[in-house]
Formats: C-alpha cells, structure tokens, sequence
C-alpha cells in the first residue's frame, strides 16, 4: 500500500517549510523602525499606568517630595493597600464588592437577553420583526447619559433610587449588543442543525438552552465582557443614583475620596491622597486580568460587529 | 399546542424580555423626558403646561450653546486624531512586520480596561503643578511648567485623556476587521505588482470602511455626551471648567444642582437629538460616498 503515502511527506520542502496561509503572507520580514515607532506609541499608552503603580508605593508626603517617575527611599506600598481598604470602616471593600455585584449581574443579564432577543430575530420571522428591529437600531445612537435623568425621575417616583436596581436594571438593555447578536446568530447557528433538532422533536426553549447559546458563545462572550466593562466604568448613573456611600461603585467612591483629598490640602485628610492613587490601581487590577484572559473571545466577536453592517 | 403553532410562538418570546425592558428603561425615559419638557414648575401655580417655551429658551440659552459648541469643536479636533492614530496602529499590527506585535497590541488597548474615572484622576495628576512629573521636570530645568490645566490647554487636555483611553479600543476594532479580510485578495494585488502601501490604501482602506463607520458612530456618539472626564477635572481646576462646560454637564448641573427639573429633561432630549442627527449625518455621508 505504498501508493497511499500522505502527500506531506512527498511534498516540496518550500512547501513543507510554510506554516498556515495566515501566516505566510508576512514570513520573516520585520521592520525594526516601525517596531521602534510602535514601541514609543506603546510607551506613551503606558506611561500613566507606570506613573500609577510607582506612585501607589508612596506616601502623600513623598508624592510632592521625589520623582513622579521613578520610587522614593521608602516604598510603602502595603502600607497603602492596607490603608486603603480600611479607610472609613473598610468602605472601599464595599465599592469593590458593589462594583463586582452591578457589573456582573447587569453583564450576564445583558448578554442573555440580548442573545435571546438577537437570536430570535435572526432565526424567526413574525409579525412587526422588522420594526421591532429598527427602533432597537436607531436607540443604538441614543446616548445612554442623555436618558440618564429622565431615567433619574422615573425611577425617583418608582422608589427604585438609592438601591442596587437603579443601576442594574438600566445596563440590562443594550442595543448594540443585541444587534451584535443577530449577526452573530445568523451566522453561528446554521438552520439546518435548527431543522434537525426540531424534527429530533427537541422544544424551541431546549434547542436555545442546548444548542444555539453553545454557537452563540464568542459573540456572548463579548457583549458580556463589554458590558461588564461598561457597568464596571460607569461614573454618571450611578453619580446621580445612588447617595448612600456603601452602595456607591468603585468610581463613585474614588471621584468623592479625590474631593476629599482636594479639599483637605495638606490639612487633616492629606494622606487621602495616597489612598486616591492607590484605590484607582486596585480598581483597574480585575478588568485587566479578565480581558487579558478573555482576550480570544471578545476580538472575535468584535470582528463580526465590524465587518457586517 | 401544534409544534408548527409553538414555532411560531417562538419568535417573540425569545425577543419578548429584550423589548419588555427596552420598552420600560429607554423608551419610557425617552418619552418622559420629552412629556417634562412641555412643563414648567412655577412659584405661583405650580406645574404648568408652557408647550414649547422650554425648547425656545434653550435654543436661546448661551450657556446651552457654548456647551455644544465645545464638544463640537472637541469632536472636529480629538476623532479624527483618535481614528487615524487607531488605524496607523491597526494597519502596523496587520502588516506583519512587527516585532513583539501581541504586546504592543494589548499594551495600547489595555487603558480601555480602565475607568474613565481613573484615567481622569490620574491625566489631573499628572498634569498638575504640585507633583505632576511634567511639571517636576520642567522645574528641575529651570523652565516654566507647562500649565496643561489653564484655559487655553483644557480641552487639549481633555482631548488627551479621551485619545488615550479609546485609541486602543478603536484600534482593536479596525484590526479585527482587518484579520477577516480573504488571502487571496492580497495574492491578486501583489500579482499585480502593488507593493505594501498600495495594497494598504487599495484593499485594506475600502474593507475597513464598515468598521470605520462604526467606530466613527461610536466616537460621535462619545464626544458629545463627554461628562466623567471634565466632571473630574473640574474639582483641580474648578476656574477653568464651569457646570456648563459641555452640555451634558450643565443638564447635570440643571438637574442636581439648580433642581430644574423640567429644563434638564429639555436639555437632555435636545443633546440626545443633537447626537442621533450627528449621527445620522455620519451614515449619510458615508453612505452617499459608497453608493457614487
């Protein structure tokens, strides 16, 4: 049976010797001034984060005293961590931990619904889909801070403001999301394996449950990650929503410690300075681990919103 | 029930929860807003129906005009720099010809991850003149420190914050377009002789284009609603930034702090049409372009 070689092993060498197609296209060529260029783009993307974190190692005294850029003779940075999450009662543990709750319910939630929402209009067809879908599209250039204050007063006569809800329940609907999704679902979930299912004489919702979400995960993985982004760096709602500081989220917390420590001056609040700096590279920590982690779902997704329109 | 009945059944209750809070938390705000608008609360005879005499006060209102007029001028200025800073950036990833591309990539979209509030508060550091490092150095060489906090710089300055946090963003998306674009279109060019550049500005340039359209939609969309970053700065530099700074801020300031209720919904729905007519002169333009 020697006629039945795997052609890879007669192949040319040239051929053999290129990985994927993907990749051909650039072999070796590097440039190293365009590397340079983009190294010192990068530098300047990175700068604040560098001046953050050697800046979080101080105390407020050695914030004015030395070098922004580089450390001072006592880093301290436990000090401040410790410092940080016991100030008023350990009030910042609670911003985390609101921030996490509201993040991450209104991230789930917005990306089931819009899901759902995304994959029903891809894949049925009923009376008014087509309008429904347009208004759904024309609110994607609605400002959400535009309906911010309205929002406010309604939710101020539902008794809603000042709870949790005043902030989840607003991140729930995302319209650019559920149109993400139906291109997603158009596309990921082919109606052949619909028919197959249905004629299996699987149920609608199971076939959804089972089947479709499982297709649909890039394109949930991103609507989830970038609302979770979203809710996590949200700064207007909640600003106007909520007044009780154990409910504020990260954001709010740290703009009201930032006025605190520009009010107080050098006076009685001037270690809050040092706690503002701190605080914000604490808060930034967990957003950055996730997208570094998530990163191959939510560049795939993106893809799919770019390209189609 | 007949499987063919629960088919069709299915459909809206699969976009039933979305509509329903759709309806509830954009629609009814929407309408609310646009319902407040049409009422005046008076001293003497509480709320009264005044129809379109808000609207009439804040075409006229020069605190209302100069805050768009701002956010304009940020918008003309700040992205188209964004944008084309995000598409070089995108176009050097594609090209193959860097170096440490996966950690240039995610080091330049990496502020996206961070709050604006953050990335405010730490550009107001930075630029301030007590411990800010620009200002540490321009004094450890005798020079005048830059004052990126005064007048004439602010909106540069804000410009700046709002660069750094979006460029790596856009740039993510215009690069993820740019992934999805077939081989065998650049085999075709380069068989017909185009070089690097050509094929960037023949058949990069018009693939991207939908992905452009969505991230200017985006960046309209942004620059007009800007608030978290000039709300912050404003407490460093409260001589500088006003509560109408830019329209948002002074709904802001309407509604919590001069309690006018009425007026902020009427400025809100007049910003929000502001930005859909922005928009959608984006989509025109761009549309009117592909279809000649």
């Amino acid at each position: 049976m020697t006629t039945t070689t795997p052609p890879a092993t007669t192949a040319p060498k040239a051929t053999a010797a290129e990985p994927t197609p993907r990749r051909t296209r650039h072999r070796s060529r590097r440039s190293t001034p365009l590397t340079i260029a983009m190294l010192a783009a990068l530098g300047y993307f990175l700068l604040p984060l560098c001046w953050l974190l050697i800046a979080s190692t101080k105390s407020t005294q050695d914030l004015f005293n030395s070098f922004g850029l580089w450390f001072s003779h006592a880093p301290q940075l436990l000090t401040n961590v410790k410092e940080t999450f016991t100030q008023d009662d350990g009030v910042f543990v609670h911003w985390l931990l609101n921030t996490a709750l509201y993040a991450v319910v209104s991230a789930l939630g917005a990306a089931l619904l819009a899901a759902a929402g995304g994959y029903g209009f891809a894949k049925f067809r009923f009376r008014g889909d087509r309008l429904a879908f347009n208004l759904v599209l024309g609110a994607v250039m609605v400002p959400t801070t535009a309906l911010a204050i309205p929002t406010y007063l309604l939710f101020a006569k539902a008794g809603l403001v000042n709870t949790p809800w005043a902030i989840i329940l607003p991140s729930l609907v995302n319209p650019f999301g559920l149109y993400l999704m139906r291109i997603y679902a158009a596309d990921a979930v082919p109606d052949s394996l619909l028919e197959a299912a249905r004629i299996d004489g699987a149920g609608e919702a199971r076939i959804f449950f089972r089947i479709a979400l499982r297709l649909l995960g890039p394109g949930l993985v991103t609507v989830l990650l970038f609302t979770l982004v979203a809710t996590w760096n949200n700064y207007f709602l909640p600003l106007i929503m909520l007044n009780d500081p154990n409910l504020y989220p990260i954001t709010v917390g740290l703009a009201s410690w930032a006025a605190q420590a520009q009010n107080g001056g050098a006076g009685a609040s001037s270690d809050m300075l040092a706690l503002v700096v701190t605080g914000s590279l604490l808060s930034i920590v967990p957003l950055v681990v996730a997208f570094l982690m998530l990163q191959r779902y939510w560049q795939s997704g993106l893809a799919a919103g770019g390209v189609k329109q | 029930m007949s499987a063919v009945r629960r088919r069709r059944m299915a459909g809206p209750l699969f976009v039933a929860p979305f509509l329903t809070l759709f309806l509830l938390l954009f629609l009814a705000p929407l309408g609310y807003a646009a319902y407040l608008s049409l009422f005046q609360n008076r001293l003497i005879g509480g709320n009264v129906f005044v129809g379109l005499d808000n609207y009439t006060q804040a075409l006229g209102d020069p605190q209302l005009l100069h805050g768009v007029g701002r956010v304009a001028l940020f918008f003309v200025i700040q992205v188209p720099l964004m944008l084309l800073l995000a598409l070089l950036f995108a176009l050097a990833l594609d090209s193959g010809l860097l170096r440490l591309a996966r950690l240039i990539r995610l080091g330049i979209f990496v502020p996206y991850a961070v709050p604006s509030v953050v990335a405010a508060l730490m550009w107001g550091y930075l630029y301030g003149p007590d411990f800010g490092p620009f200002a540490q150095l321009s004094h450890d060489l005798g020079l005048p420190a830059p004052d990126f906090l005064s007048d004439g710089w602010m909106l540069g300055s804000l410009a700046n914050i709002v660069t750094w946090e979006f460029v790596g963003y856009n740039m993510i998306i215009l690069y993820a377009a740019l992934r999805t674009i077939p081989q065998e279109l650049y085999e075709a060019a380069a068989m017909d002789g185009a070089g690097a550049w050509r094929i960037a500005w023949s058949v990069k340039l018009p693939a991207l284009k939908p992905a452009l359209l969505l991230t200017l939609l985006f960046s309209v969309i942004g620059s007009f609603q800007l608030f978290n970053e000039p709300n912050l700065l404003m407490k460093i530099a409260p001589d500088v930034i006003s509560s109408s700074y830019t329209a948002n801020l002074y709904a802001y300031s309407l509604a919590f702090t001069g309690q006018q209720v009425n007026y902020a919904a009427t400025v809100s729905f007049l910003l929000g049409l502001v930005i859909v007519f922005a928009s959608y002169a984006v989509l025109l333009t761009a549309n009117r372009r592909r279809t000649p």
